[in-house]
């Protein structure tokens, strides 16, 4: 039977930063390759969620202004359908600025404490802005090999008890710049840093988010392998680049 | 009274200054007889490190006043433009090279045009036309005290060196707040980021825009930046967009609305890489422009450029006259032939540019040959992820021969994979991590007398230039 999935593309107007569509397009592609329909439901501000079922969730990067209309809107409108959803296994890729808002709470350089969704037990502290941002390329260590991207972000994230790590750096500054970790992973929903955009050149994480999304609706249904080879050398180009610049 | 041609020389300069000069002029002749670019940057980096005064006892001695063009895409274009127009009118223009839009790129310009006693060597009163980088506009601001600042647009360019489009339109405020009183702020009415800044911090900006554009309508594209006002973070809606974010806006929540221009481009009806014809109008005088350069960023850049020179006392038939003589800015659709092919040039750095270029390469070619040059050097922005933004989709269908150079050449391939849009000659696209390689080998792939075009990078586009230099195709890029 040919697949038909729901990917909820959370305020794609406000939250697309760093290339982020490219986060969509590859799933969408990936999809389309394998004969599965992805359907993306776009919800902007003020906008209700689609009907069940809701197979995958997605959200991006932002500038900080948008950051504070968004948090609003998706504490008051969707914190309950999301919670149900992760906690039934629907996978969430959050990046960025959104990987903040899943956390318990963000306190900016200046101005008021923002409360996260606590989806991912984790908080984020800005040191202000005579602090250097955490930039450049960034590789990183997890269970499907390495995840290759770019980080900017001024926000230092420290995980707590209940998350788990996405993975380890390689090269780059991660959740901090300290403890060596990027990202989180809290059953199905992933946060992290690494945009570039992420899952182009890192097929295998694209593939594992189809596959979660995949699994309680269809979980007989395994993934075609799909021809990687230009993805790959992407991949490899990116960490010899990154190694380059590194000095 | 000007005593030049008598042999005693009025110094005006502190001897700390002429030393400067000396240092500046003597790293000048040293890079040029190098052959290290033509020393645009460095003879102004040392001197300024001796007198870190230099440019403001400088500036100050234009006796016609000076002007600061900035913005994200087309500074060097739109400065071309107004030099062209201003020495037309008969007006001596004192110029920085473009690329060397720092403090020190400003410098190394004065350096060039002051003798080591500190006096301009014009016979006419000069006028400085200085284009500066979006973060350095503070600093030069403050040294140049301009008569005239113009700002251009803002959209997204090398995101991790300045943070994000908001600290660049805070650092805009900055600059405004230092210019001296009587300056005027001239800003593009269509861009609701600078229209923000420059509405904030000048009492009476000179505002230009484009009114009417019969092909366009209101749907934006993906590479807009702006999707909140700069005001009040409300919804911003659009009755019509020109490119990425610009266009008519006004805001849903509070009373943001873009401002009416003064100088405007009415009626444009594109001509694919031909160009465009427009008529400006600034109140109740117009005139018919046959606009040579190709894109609605050009006519901003022209309308840039109209709206400078308006304020500057040039006539409208004047202006319209130099804008229809306008040529390409090296690497901006800039045409070469080489090896009997024609090749087209055209410098992509950002979303919005990349759009507008393959907008153009559609308008004059149902199969386009192309080669994509994409670096992540220090002036490209390390971070490539843009290219997912720009709309490369519009190309399905319609390319020819595809192949793609640079640093980053994969990342573009990975783009134009998941695009769709392949080598159409059936070949398997070819990634060269080398720039010469990479254009050697596209040339060699085309057929007789077809047309190839080369999107690069900043930093790419250097490249290829010098590769096309060395082969004796084109003068290098400070000769110009
Ligand atoms: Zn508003």
């Amino acid at each position: 039977m040919r697949p038909t999935l729901h990917l909820v593309h959370l305020y794609p107007g406000l939250l697309n930063l760093y290339g982020d569509r490219g986060n969509i397009i590859t799933l969408q592609k990936r999809c389309a390759w394998r004969g599965i329909e992805l359907r993306v439901h776009q919800i902007g501000l003020g906008e209700s969620l689609p009907p069940d079922p809701v197979d995958l969730y997605f959200m991006g990067g932002d500038q900080d202004r948008e950051q504070t209309v968004v948090e609003r809107d998706l504490r008051e409108r969707h914190r309950e359908a999301i919670q149900n959803h992760v906690s039934a296994g629907v996978p969430f890729l959050a990046v960025c600025g959104s990987y903040q808002l899943l956390q318990q709470y963000y306190r900016p350089a200046e101005g008021p404490e923002l409360v996260g969704l606590g989806i991912i037990d984790a908080y984020t502290v800005h040191p202000g802005h005579d602090v250097p941002r955490c930039v450049g390329n960034i590789v990183v260590e997890w269970e499907g090999g390495t995840i290759v991207g770019f980080e900017n972000h001024g926000g230092r994230t420290y995980l707590q008890a209940g998350a788990a790590p996405l993975g380890r750096v390689i090269q780059g500054h991660g959740n901090n710049g300290e403890d060596g970790f990027e990202g989180a992973r809290t059953g199905n929903v992933f946060g992290t840093y690494v945009h570039g955009s992420l899952l182009p050149k890192n097929p295998a994480f694209a593939d594992l988010l189809l596959h979660l999304a995949l699994k309680p609706r269809y979980p007989d249904y395994e993934l075609e392998p799909l021809d990687d080879s230009l993805e790959a050398t992407a991949h490899d180009a990116a960490i010899r680049r990154a190694r380059a610049m590194r000095g | 009274m000007d005593s030049r041609a008598g042999s005693a020389r009025r110094v005006t300069v502190s001897p700390r200054t002429m030393l400067a000069l000396f240092v500046g002029k003597l790293a000048a002749v040293m890079t040029r007889s190098l052959g290290k670019g033509g020393g645009t940057s460095l003879p102004g980096l040392l001197a300024t490190r001796v007198q870190p005064h230099l440019v403001r006892e400088l500036a100050s001695q234009l006796q016609r006043g000076t002007i600061v063009v900035s913005g994200t895409n087309g500074k060097t274009t739109t400065s071309r433009m107004l030099a062209s127009i201003l020495t037309e009118a008969g007006v001596s223009v004192l110029r920085n090279a473009s690329g060397s839009n720092l403090t020190r790129g400003v410098a190394s310009a004065l350096i060039a045009r002051f003798d080591l006693w500190g006096t301009i060597r014009s016979e006419v009163s000069t006028f400085g036309l200085f284009e500066v980088d979006e973060a350095a506009l503070p600093e030069v601001v403050e040294l140049v005290q301009p008569s005239k600042l113009l700002l251009n647009n803002l959209f997204r360019d090398q995101l991790d060196r300045y943070g994000e489009v908001a600290m660049v339109a805070r650092l805009w405020s900055k600059a405004i707040a230092r210019l001296p009183a009587a300056a005027i702020v001239i800003a593009n009415a269509d861009d609701p980021l600078v229209a923000e800044v420059a509405v904030n911090n000048s009492e009476c900006p000179l505002y230009f825009g484009i009114s009417s554009v019969p092909d366009k309508g209101s749907t934006g594209e993906h590479a807009s930046d702006v999707k909140t006002c700069p005001r009040c973070g409300g919804p911003i809606e659009y009755t019509l967009v020109t490119l990425g974010h610009l266009g008519h806006y006004r805001c849903s929540n509070c009373e943001f609305v873009r401002p009416e221009p003064v100088v405007c481009a009415e009626n444009v009806r594109l001509r694919g890489i031909d160009g465009s014809d427009f008529t400006l109008a600034a109140g109740d005088v117009s005139a018919s422009v046959h606009f040579p350069l190709p894109g609605l960023y050009n006519v901003y850049n022209a309308l840039a450029a109209a709206a400078a020179a308006t304020a500057l006392g040039i006539d409208m038939s004047q202006i319209a006259t130099a804008l229809g003589n306008a040529t390409a800015a090296f690497g901006r659709m800039e045409r070469l032939e080489v090896d009997g092919h024609t090749v087209y040039l055209a410098l992509a750095k950002n979303p919005a540019g990349l759009n507008e270029v393959m907008r153009t390469i559609l308008q004059s070619s149902e199969k386009a040959n192309l080669l994509m040059l994409l670096n992540d050097n220090t002036a490209d922005g390390h971070d490539v992820s843009w290219i997912w933004d720009a709309d490369v989709e519009m190309l399905a269908g319609h390319t020819g021969q595809v192949a793609f150079s640079g640093t980053r050449a994969p990342d573009m391939a990975l783009r134009f994979k998941y695009a769709e849009v392949s080598d159409e000659r059936g070949g398997k696209s070819r990634i060269e991590l080398n720039t010469e390689a990479g254009l050697v080998h596209a040339l060699a792939g085309l057929g007789a007398g077809e047309v190839l075009f080369v999107v690069p990078t900043y930093t790419a586009m250097l490249d290829v230039r010098g590769v096309l230099t060395r082969l004796g195709h084109v003068n290098p890029y400070w000769e110009e």
